[in-house]
């Protein structure tokens, strides 16, 4: 690893999105219209402010896993990931370089879904708005580097939009959207409990009521960052300079 | 031309697949220093694989792949070998000048090298633009001019000069003798026969082997030809290949 080249490499991801501005503007606004939407729906009840927090951590998680996947996949269906292999590349700075990139545009991508939220959606937020933001951008950078580890195991642009259904959809359902986490049966709340996205959700909700304290909030973000952590290594450990 | 005593690539009883298919069958030869190579044969005879295994991209089943003294795949090697893969690898979404200072950045080379390579490839009118804008022939002297980068000793070129007019492909045949001229040596793969009379040394090979490693003037003479194409159908004609089949069911 060496971080001239990780640098190099994140610079390089970033100006090809700069050269589709069509990505930019749906990856930054997406997550804000649905979130809007949402407020709409509930807006004769008080629906929002309780799914609202989790809406915030569900959108950028979802655009910034499938982005990254399809992002990286590309890359080893052009053959451009074969000619850096062969280059003094290391695969850590391949991996970090599109986890940096991605990670960037996720802290935009947050601060315009919690701006919108808070401010022209009326989302009520007792606790910090900045404790708001930043659990949501650990959360979008979640999405970043899952969407990376799964694009190891997919070969095709097709099954990479299938782990959508098969690693994300699990977390929504059992994140405690639709039902609150203690609600449910004892299996599926222990393994609930292993999921990263309930504890996102379970830290913004935390944050909107100010319902547990500081510590708390920093416990659940020090579990979504082992799993950021676990799937940056587990990524560039499933990179393969040699292939059949 | 530089002459050292150790080859440039020493290949010994390599047997590799590609996907499932046995493709080299303990395949040996040899690649002088300072020379250019050419490494001709039909589509599907094994160039690409040979040439894989030479930059250690490839999985081999068995087999010693030597390349400047270390084995092939060597992180050492990273810098030292440049490497053209078939199909332009290359990104559609930067300009020109952006891909190859993503390689640069890579190989540590400098920005004078930038300009450098763009010159020798002939893209300094087309730096400022998308690669994904440029015709095919276009966006392979980017992949080319992106191994280009760092003046390595060795370059691998996949069929490096497909779909180029015949003026250009003159002009990157005389770019290979500069280089190889200043000691960098270069294996360059064809299926077009008549490209073979531009290298200093050819090997010939089909279904997974080499049937000739000589040079154009010793091959033509050693099966009384006139041109390439027909000393490959001499040898050939001499070397009747085993059923592919029976030697697959043998191999496995």
């Amino acid at each position: 690893m060496n971080p001239r080249r990780t640098l190099a490499t994140a610079g390089r991801v970033l100006s090809q999105i700069r050269h589709d501005p069509r990505t930019i503007v749906l990856l930054l606004v997406v997550p804000s219209l649905l979130i809007g939407l949402l407020a709409w729906i509930f807006s004769d009840t008080p629906v929002f402010d309780t799914v609202g927090p989790a809406m915030i951590a569900l959108f950028p998680f979802i655009v910034m896993f499938l982005v990254t996947s399809i992002t990286t996949l590309r890359e080893r269906r052009t053959g451009t990931l074969e000619r850096l292999l062969s280059m003094p590349l290391g695969k850590g700075d391949f991996i970090l370089g599109y986890t940096l990139a991605f990670g960037l545009l996720a802290v935009l991508q947050s601060a315009v879904a919690v701006g919108y939220s808070v401010w022209v959606c009326g989302l009520s937020i007792t606790g910090s708005v900045w404790l708001l933001l930043a659990v949501a951008v650990a959360d979008a950078v979640l999405g970043t580097a899952l969407g990376l580890l799964a694009s190891a195991f997919a070969r095709t642009e097709f099954q990479v939009v299938q782990f959508m259904p098969a690693l994300v959809f699990p977390q929504i359902l059992l994140g405690g959207i639709f039902l609150p986490r203690d609600q449910l049966p004892d299996a599926l709340r222990a393994f609930s409990d292993w999921l990263p996205l309930s504890h996102a959700i379970d830290a913004l909700q935390a944050v909107a009521n100010d319902s547990q304290d500081a510590a708390y909030v920093g416990g659940e973000l020090l579990i979504i960052g082992a799993w950021i952590v676990g799937a940056v290594v587990l990524g560039s450990i499933t990179l393969r300079r040699r292939t059949p | 031309m530089v002459h050292k005593a150790a080859p440039a690539v020493v290949v010994r009883d390599l047997h590799a697949r590609r996907g499932k298919h046995p493709v080299l069958h303990g395949l040996s030869l040899s690649v002088p220093r300072g020379l250019v190579v050419g490494l001709i044969g039909p589509s599907g005879c094994g160039k690409t694989t040979l040439m894989r295994s030479i930059v250690g991209v490839q999985i081999v089943q068995s087999g010693e792949v030597t390349v400047l003294g270390r084995a092939a795949g060597t992180a050492s090697l990273r810098g030292r070998v440049g490497y053209v893969t078939q199909d332009a690898s290359v990104y559609d979404d930067l300009t020109v000048r952006q891909n190859l200072a993503y390689f640069a950045a890579v190989l540590g080379a400098t920005r004078d090298d930038i300009d450098r390579v763009i010159e020798a490839t002939d893209l300094a009118a087309n730096a400022g633009q998308l690669a994904g804008s440029l015709s095919g022939g276009q966006r392979s002297r980017v992949s080319l001019a992106g191994a280009l980068l760092g003046s390595p000793e060795l370059l691998v070129l996949d069929e490096p000069t497909v779909g180029l007019d015949p003026v250009l492909r003159a002009e990157l045949w005389a770019l290979f003798h500069r280089l190889a001229a200043t000691g960098t040596s270069l294996l360059v793969s064809s299926h077009v026969m008549d490209e073979a009379s531009r290298c200093d040394r050819l090997l010939l090979m089909r279904h997974g082997e080499v049937l000739a490693d000589d040079t154009p003037a010793g091959l033509l003479s050693s099966t009384g030809t006139h041109d390439v194409e027909a000393a490959f159908l001499a040898l050939i004609a001499a070397h009747p290949s085993p059923d592919p089949a029976a030697r697959e069911a043998g191999d496995l």
